[in-house]
């Protein structure tokens, strides 16, 4: 097991050595980031300067070298826009996303598995209908929509919960319901493929022989190896929902690393952009392990392969 | 220690299929007592597996199970509570299935899946537990038992992994072991020894046993009591030296000529077979369901087969009263 952790941390590291390098320079692919800072009115002498200034006539490599030594230990530079450490800037906005993400994959994971596993229980059933008619919403229906029409009901209709802002706990549930509404769907198909596959299984059969309870035979028996995709699943998921909840985050005017990274981007805030896309990245990587570990904490055939 | 232990009369399965139901298992009648081994033997398809199924109760809800009787030691099997069930598989009757390297579950020790059934009936620590499974490993022949607890299913081999499933159905002293096709996926080399061992097994600890097999030679060395399945019908039953000196039903019969016996079967010489196919079981059923295979059927194989007893426990159904006709044709 250890020399399994010890292998993937390698992989890991060497993923995230070549993420971090591919996310430097496709910013410079993007086009002349000096000519871009400079403004549209800016001289040639201008833009040239700027150029200097910023190190940007320096070879490619170069400036990869310092800007990764320097992200290294925690030093992402200077905000063009803010003008404050990038360090600092997300480290504010990052609470708001990992604590949102958090509870966003808590909601669709404690929503998703259970009827999942239901659902699997009673193929056809009206518990299968309504976890599939859950579903087909879920996917079907937009984000902001589904936001707008939260905010409609429960904030303005009811006054039950705040609009938005970042207060208070009671401001995190209808974002927390939006964004792991969003990520139910799979999990909850996911779950109840695998378990159907699962339940199927010559070992099952096994288990009933024993004279093992129908519970048991479902959750110790069943569930541990059908859950072993859907793990898989919730680490991207919880990756996408750390770095993509900009929708949600402008919904509820939470300001997080999300909505951070869109304000930079259309701003051509090149140092605060570079350290999402990195920190974004670091969190796939991160989450991609673990659930690595997990698996094969769970199915001890992986850990020999 | 004659007492009966499972007494089954008129056993039927009937599955639900697109358009009608497959009448998989129609009216069978069988017995066993404490300490016999009741050998089921049959084409593939003929009802053997879910007989055996149906008796622990492992049949899926769709699957309709009716019988006149079907005792085991008292409790009727098919009217028993799923609690009532339960509390007898795995403690007084186990299964022993076809396909060992399917049947443990990958994510769990074999340890943990042996200690299971006893951690579930028995008021025992998980140190008695862990004691009787590895003595129960030795008994099936399997070394350095205790290091072997922690290994998972994928690190044995299918013989292991059957002497496992072995050692994993006695864990509670079953009364009746159910052993279907226990050797069928096992590489020919060990069949006989695997099965030379759940035999001798079952004979020491006194236990009941159905073995389900098509290997007649097998039968041939352990049953006490044989039972020739055919299409869902019992065609012949009785005690095994019966049913071998004298088969009465044709197929008993065919089945029989299909061995080659060293010193009788010329070198050669075409190996007996049957020919033909199962009938399709879906819908009526009436008549001999043998008939369409059988060289001597006549007009009245069309309607009811009256049931023969040329011993006190020795029967069989056929229109053919004293059966072995063609013995002359057979010996060719």
């Amino acid at each position: 097991m250890l020399q399994f952790i010890l292998r993937r941390l390698g992989l890991a590291l060497l993923v995230a050595f070549t993420v971090s390098f591919i996310s430097f320079s496709l910013l410079f692919l993007a086009g002349d980031p000096a000519a871009a800072l400079a403004g549209e009115t800016a001289s040639g002498e201008d833009i040239e300067a700027i150029r200097r200034v910023y190190g940007f006539d320096r070879p490619m490599l170069v400036q990869y070298g310092d800007w990764l030594f320097a992200a290294l230990r925690g030093d992402f530079g200077e905000s063009y826009y803010f003008k404050l450490p990038v360090a600092s800037l997300i480290a504010d906005r990052l609470s708001v996303t990992m604590l949102l993400g958090v509870c966003g994959i808590t909601f669709a994971l404690l929503t998703a598995v259970p009827l999942g596993v239901l659902a699997a229980m009673r193929p056809n059933s009206i518990i299968d209908r309504i976890a599939l008619f859950l579903s087909v919403a879920g996917q079907a229906l937009p984000s902001f929509w589904f936001g707008l029409i939260l905010i409609v009901l429960f904030a303005i209709q009811l006054r039950w919960l705040p609009v938005s802002g970042t207060a208070t706990w009671a401001h995190f549930v209808m974002p927390t319901i939006v964004l792991g509404y969003y990520a139910m769907p799979a999990i909850m198909r996911l779950t109840r493929a695998g378990m159907l596959e699962v339940l199927s299984s010559d070992y099952i059969r096994t288990a009933r022989a024993k004279g093992a309870s129908e519970l048991r035979v479902m959750f110790r028996h069943a569930l541990r190896n059908a859950i072993i995709p859907v793990v898989s699943l919730a680490a991207v998921q919880m990756g996408f929902m750390l770095g993509g909840s900009i929708v949600v985050e402008s919904i509820f005017a939470l300001h997080g690393a999300g909505f951070l990274a869109w304000e930079s981007i259309s701003r051509n805030d090149l140092p605060t952009v570079q350290a999402l896309i990195l920190i974004f990245s670091m969190f796939y990587i991160v989450f991609t392990f673990l659930a690595d570990v997990l698996n094969a904490w769970l199915d001890p055939r992986m850990r020999s392969s | 220690m004659s007492e009966t232990i499972l007494n089954v009369k008129g056993l039927t399965i009937d599955i639900p299929v697109g358009g009608g139901t497959l009448h998989a298992v129609r009216g069978i009648d069988f017995d066993l007592k404490r300490g016999e081994v009741l050998c089921i033997v049959g084409e593939s398809g003929s009802g053997k597996s879910l007989t055996s199924l149906a008796l622990m109760g492992l049949l899926g809800k769709r699957i309709k199970v009716s019988a006149e009787q079907a005792d085991f030691d008292g409790t009727a099997l098919l009217q028993a509570s799923p609690r009532e069930m339960r509390s007898l598989r795995g403690a007084r009757m186990s299964m022993i299935f076809q396909e060992p390297m399917t049947s443990l579950n990958p994510a769990y020790t074999i340890g943990d899946q042996l200690m299971e059934a006893m951690l579930l009936h028995r008021q025992v620590s998980r140190a008695e537990a862990r004691a009787r499974a590895v003595d129960l490993l030795e008994k099936v022949g399997i070394t350095a038992a205790g290091s072997r607890l922690g290994q998972y299913p994928h690190q044995l081999s299918g013989g292991l992994r059957q002497r496992v499933m072995i050692a994993m159905a006695l864990m509670c002293e079953p009364e009746l072991i159910i052993a279907d096709e226990p050797t069928t996926a096992l590489d020919v080399t060990i069949q006989a020894q695997i099965l030379r061992l759940l035999v001798d097994l079952v004979r020491e600890m006194g236990m009941a046993m159905i073995l389900i097999t098509h290997d007649l030679g097998v039968v041939a060395r352990v049953a006490d009591k044989v039972a020739v399945m055919y299409a869902g019908e019992l065609v012949e039953t009785g005690a095994a030296a019966e049913v071998f000196g004298a088969p009465m039903h044709p197929y008993t019969r065919g089945l029989l000529r299909c061995i080659p016996q060293p010193g009788k079967t010329a070198r050669g010489a075409p190996l007996g077979t049957i020919p033909g196919i199962v009938p399709s079981l879906v819908g009526e059923v009436a008549g001999c369901v043998f008939r369409t295979r059988c060289d001597e059927a006549v007009e009245t194989c069309r309607g009811r087969i009256p049931r023969h007893g040329p011993g006190e426990t020795h029967s069989f159904r056929c229109v053919h009263e004293t059966g072995a006709k063609a013995t002359e044709k057979e010996r060719v």
